[in-house]
């Protein structure tokens, strides 16, 4: 009985740890199992859009629904899964690859957070109140603005609240890889995904306020009677479409670009070697987030921008061609010669090399301008972004939870179970997604509901849905294997990898303060070094001493919470200005939160230097 | 200097790649068996970017295995540590410099056929053909302001000649896109028109798409272009302009069914010449090749249509009119005798695009 209640209480307390914590380990935590409960959800909408289609004039669901199912599973995996996933990595690793103790901002990383996670919620209510967004992922005006019903309200609110979180986070992690390396972390020795993440933060700081200025404008044409994407009142509709683009363009390189950092780290931890052309790497990296600014348009050839605008978008796109292509010779290359194995994590990154190639090459294919008046809003289409997005961001996802799952939970991933769930995963991606740009070539528009006996296109669809099953069983034997891990598996050594950089010279997991002292950093891959002159751990840049920590607080949480309640006044007052209240209540809640954080003083805590020298005895 | 294999490699990798595609897909719909200019010249144009592409990725491939085979850790290599090469300029510069000159060779190509699309210099010729597209909710308007003609879904045009299209949108954007003639081009609501051209090759009855999500009904949203020779066409072009909207039909039923017609549909449909209304324009209706072009054209999904449009297309605009059973039966007999032409889709020699 007592013991029953003890374990209650150590529940709540430990509901209550997550709710107040600004340890980016733990927020890594959140965002990984929040990221991976929407990847569900997406996936189960993904599965019923290939029951629909698995053969002509099927009826599975009604034609506004599959429109539902649609939007909501594109803006679900990109904003809701893949954004907060890269998130969690984000958080687990950078700090320890840079040798830090926490972020730049902690309380800010723990509100980046939760205001994700309550746009996210926010955005899935639709379903229950009468119709999910419906107008694709890209939610093109005027089919948006006169969307009837309340769904379009929540994508604007949902999408606006959760981008604040993502921009929050993108901030912090510029200026914590800016100001928190540790002594002798020069940026030409950062690792890879370091690198890469402080690109993408770069690219989220500029890309995501497009986003947010394009909901606005549609948050007033749709709330408060405002014309600007209204052709009839002398708005315009294209604008929406630069707008979305200028942010949506750079969006698929904020979600590759850290996995392909993590690949970079992977491919040369599994092959004992250096990274080939580190430098010829890094300026890639900042190559592609640069050009990936300057081709928005090649999403709107068939827009009617005009010839020479097409022409230009189309040379600038096929540029980005030369820096990616040059990140594959690169990987190639840190093989060669390497001693390869071919652990889960190194299945996945070498899975992703041919299946990321082929959804390059389409990428170029599509870049040519003229030709994508035919390859434009056909399956085509669909299967070129989801060899990019699936075989290069899911990928990668896989990849690197491998690698870093005993850094951020203590065990590692069975392997015998992790190369079980690949293979149905990466069979069943090709089946699915490759025969797709056949479809799409064969006539067959993207966002079709339905399709006709006759049209030749049953075969393919076919396929398609077979290969849906085999990934989603793939999913499941992951899933199944982090359960079997962390119920079987010992507990992992600091370094089970022979790991090359910071993160494996601390215990899995690592303490709550990271660096017991802050490490000393000697050249690329820090710990390689210190392996191959004979020394087991890193050399400290500092004496032992007393370590400065921030307080936890529930302030974040109330702050997003207060927004998500706003965002339903917003979208009901238009039916009636009693929702008004919603607003006013959500709003004084957040603001009086943000009030609260300013009048106060919290200058955090000291952990002292005599009970660190305790616990890091206890630990080793 | 190239030898002679090295000159004909590439046409033999195009020659099985070009048979591979075009085994692929229904006739008269499928991009992959062109039937018109657009579409030829389309075709080429992915021909050649899906040869260098294949190029490079047979490289990477071949890389790829042989790294994967040749330097797997083998057992009892595990304590071998290989050496930790930096890089290699040259093979940096390689890498970076032949996929500059691949994409030059693909932009070239591309930057003409963006251009030889837009190209509108013959229009300003006497004689060319200028048709105004109007993409609707879920269906398509044609208008000849020239010949003040207008029908809708069923796109008649002349063969071996540049057809020129003035698209725009009465509500959302929609996509207009024939893919075994030519490309796609978005018909924008407001100010802003776009202009492509057809041009067809063969007499036919081609398939077309709305490519551009616009509500429910968007993959309902066909049409046809019907090519016919130009003797024929111009025949189209006078019978249209000779319809006689009051002609009185020989049946007593379809008499009814006029007089219910116009009775209940008239606000929206219009016969003979008009400007486009809520619904699509129903003259020469009896040669229609779909009924609201996604139904077999016969009386009984007429009817069917009439009485329940919302559950065959969700969401279109056809409602608020009240008829029975049976005015639809008399209706449907009127709207298939309006046989306004002789120039129909079955004289069109070449219909392998229908069902
Ligand atoms: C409120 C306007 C409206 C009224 C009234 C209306 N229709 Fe329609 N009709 C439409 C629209 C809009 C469409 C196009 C539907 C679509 O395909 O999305 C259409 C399509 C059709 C079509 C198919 C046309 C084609 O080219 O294939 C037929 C036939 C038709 N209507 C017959 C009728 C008849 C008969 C009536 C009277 C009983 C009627 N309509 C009343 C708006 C209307
Ligand atoms: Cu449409």
């Amino acid at each position: 009985m007592s013991n029953a209640i003890a374990q209650q209480r150590g529940l709540a307390a430990a509901i209550w740890d997550y709710m107040t914590t600004v340890d980016h380990k733990k927020i890594a935590h959140l965002y990984l199992v929040s990221g991976g409960l929407f990847f569900l959800i997406g996936g189960l909408e993904a599965m019923i859009i290939r029951i629909q289609l698995m053969k002509p004039d099927n009826d599975f669901i009604s034609a506004g629904l599959y429109n539902e199912m649609i939007t909501m599973h594109g803006t679900t995996m990109i904003f809701l899964a893949a954004m907060p996933i890269i998130f969690a990595l984000m958080n687990a690793v950078v700090p320890l690859q840079i040798g830090a103790r926490d972020v730049a901002f902690p309380f800010l990383n723990s509100l980046g957070f939760w205001l994700f996670l309550f746009g996210g919620l926010l955005l899935n209510v639709s379903w229950f109140t009468g119709g999910a967004p419906d107008a694709g992922w890209t939610n093109y005006a005027p089919l948006s603005t006169t969307s009837p019903g309340h769904g379009i309200d929540y994508y604007v609110m949902g999408l606006q609240i959760s981008g604040a979180g993502t921009l929050i986070g993108g901030i912090n992690f510029l200026v914590t890889i800016i100001n928190m390396r540790a002594p002798g972390m020069t940026y030409m020795r950062m690792p890879l995904f370091t690198w890469t993440s402080f690109i993408t933060s770069t690219l989220i700081l500029f890309a995501f306020p497009a986003l947010t200025v394009g909901l606005f404008l549609m948050m007033f044409d749709r709330m408060f009677g405002s014309a600007f994407f209204d052709v009839t009142a002398g708005g315009n509709e294209i604008i929406w479409e630069h707008l979305f683009w200028i942010f949506g363009h750079p969006e698929v390189y904020i979600l590759i670009l850290p996995l392909f950092g993590a690949f970079s780290d992977i491919i040369s931890t599994f092959s004992k070697k250096r990274l080939f052309g580190y430098s010829a790497m890094v300026f890639a990296t900042v190559l592609i987030g640069f050009l990936g600014f300057m081709v928005w348009a090649h999403h709107m050839f068939t827009v009617g921008l005009g010839p020479i605008a097409n022409s230009i978008f189309a040379v600038s796109t096929m540029a980005i061609a030369v820096p990616t292509g040059i990140k594959i010779f690169n990987w190639l290359f840190t093989m060669w010669g390497g001693s390869i194995k071919m652990s889960a994590a190194m299945l996945w990154t070498v899975a992703f090399i041919p299946s990321f190639t082929i959804g390059g090459m389409t990428g170029v294919m599509l870049a040519s301008a003229a030709a994508d008046y035919q390859y434009h809003d056909t399956y085509f289409v669909v299967g070129h972004f989801h060899y990019v997005i699936v075989g290069g961001v899911v990928f990668g996802i896989f990849a690197a939870l491998h690698y870093w799952w005993p850094k951020m939970f203590g065990k590692v991933l069975n392997e015998k179970l992790g190369h079980w769930a690949f293979w149905p995963f990466f069979i069943g991606f090709h089946l699915t997604f490759f025969i797709q740009h056949f479809l799409g070539l064969m006539g067959m528009p993207r966002r079709y509901w339905t399709y006709f006996e006759g049209q030749s296109l049953a075969t393919g669809n076919m396929i398609s849905t077979v290969g849906a099953f085999f990934m989603a069983l793939g999913t499941l034997i992951f899933l199944y294997n982090v359960v079997y891990t962390a119920i079987k598996e010992p507990r992992a050594s600091a370094d089970p990898w022979d790991g090359r950089t910071l993160e494996w010279s601390i215990p899995s997991t690592p303490p709550f303060y990271n660096f017991k002292q802050t490490p000393l950093v000697r050249g690329l891959d820090p710990l390689w070094i210190e392996k191959m002159e004979g020394r087991k751990g890193i050399t400290p840049a500092e004496p032992l001493g007393d370590i400065h920590m921030p307080n936890g607080s529930i302030l974040p949480f109330l702050m997003s919470f207060g927004l998500f309640i706003a965002g339903f006044g917003f979208i009901y007052q238009v039916d009636h200005n009693a929702w008004f209240i919603a607003v006013a209540v959500g709003m004084g809640l957040t603001l009086g939160s943000m009030l609260t954080r300013s009048l106060k003083d919290d200058l955090g805590y000291h952990i002292h230097k005599e009970d660190l020298i305790e616990k890091g005895e206890g630990k080793e | 200097m190239i030898g002679l294999m090295g000159k004909l490699r590439p046409v033999f990798i195009f020659s099985v790649l070009a048979l591979f595609l075009a085994g692929c897909g229904e006739e008269n719909l499928s991009a992959l068996k062109p039937k018109g200019y657009g579409a030829e010249l389309l075709l080429d144009l992915m021909m050649i970017s899906i040869a260098i592409m294949l190029f490079v990725f047979v490289i990477v491939m071949a890389i790829y295995t042989f790294v994967l085979i040749r330097y797997r850790r083998k057992k009892g290599e595990e304590d071998f540590i290989p050496k930790q090469t930096e890089g290699n300029k040259s093979l940096e510069i390689i890498w970076t410099v032949i996929p500059i000159l691949l994409l030059l060779i693909l932009a070239v190509p591309t930057v003409q056929a963006t251009f030889d699309l837009a190209d509108e210099q013959p229009r300003s010729e006497d004689g060319s053909i200028t048709i105004e597209v109007t993409g609707n909710q879920y269906w398509w308007h044609f208008n000849y302001p020239d010949q003040e003609v207008s029908t809708s879904q069923d796109l008649y045009i002349p063969t071996g000649e540049r057809v020129y299209l003035d698209m725009t949108s009465s509500d959302v954007i929609h996509s207009f896109w024939v893919p075994s003639i030519a490309g796609k081009m978005d018909t924008n609501p407001g100010g802003n028109e776009n202009t492509m051209y057809l041009e067809a090759y063969e007499e036919g009855v081609y398939w077309g798409h709305c490519a551009e999500l616009c509500g429910p009904s968007h993959s309902l949203m066909d049409f046809r272009v019907v090519a016919v020779s130009s003797e024929e066409y111009d025949q189209w072009i006078s019978d249209m302009q000779n319809i006689d909207a009051e002609a009185t039909p020989e049946t007593a039923s379809a008499q009814d069914g006029k007089a219910a017609f116009e009775n209940s549909c008239m606000g929206c449909h219009a016969i003979g010449n008009s400007p486009a209304g809520v619904g699509p324009n129903l003259s020469n209706f009896g040669n229609r090749t779909k009924i609201a072009g996604i139904l077999d054209y016969n009386k009984e999904n007429l009817v069917d249509w009439i009485m329940n449009p919302d559950e065959i297309k969700p969401g279109n605009k056809m409602q608020g009119y009240n008829v029975s059973e049976e005015e639809a039966q008399q209706i449907a007999d009127y709207l298939m005798q309006l046989d306004h032409t002789e120039v129909t889709p079955e004289t069109v020699s070449n219909s392998s695009g229908e069902e």
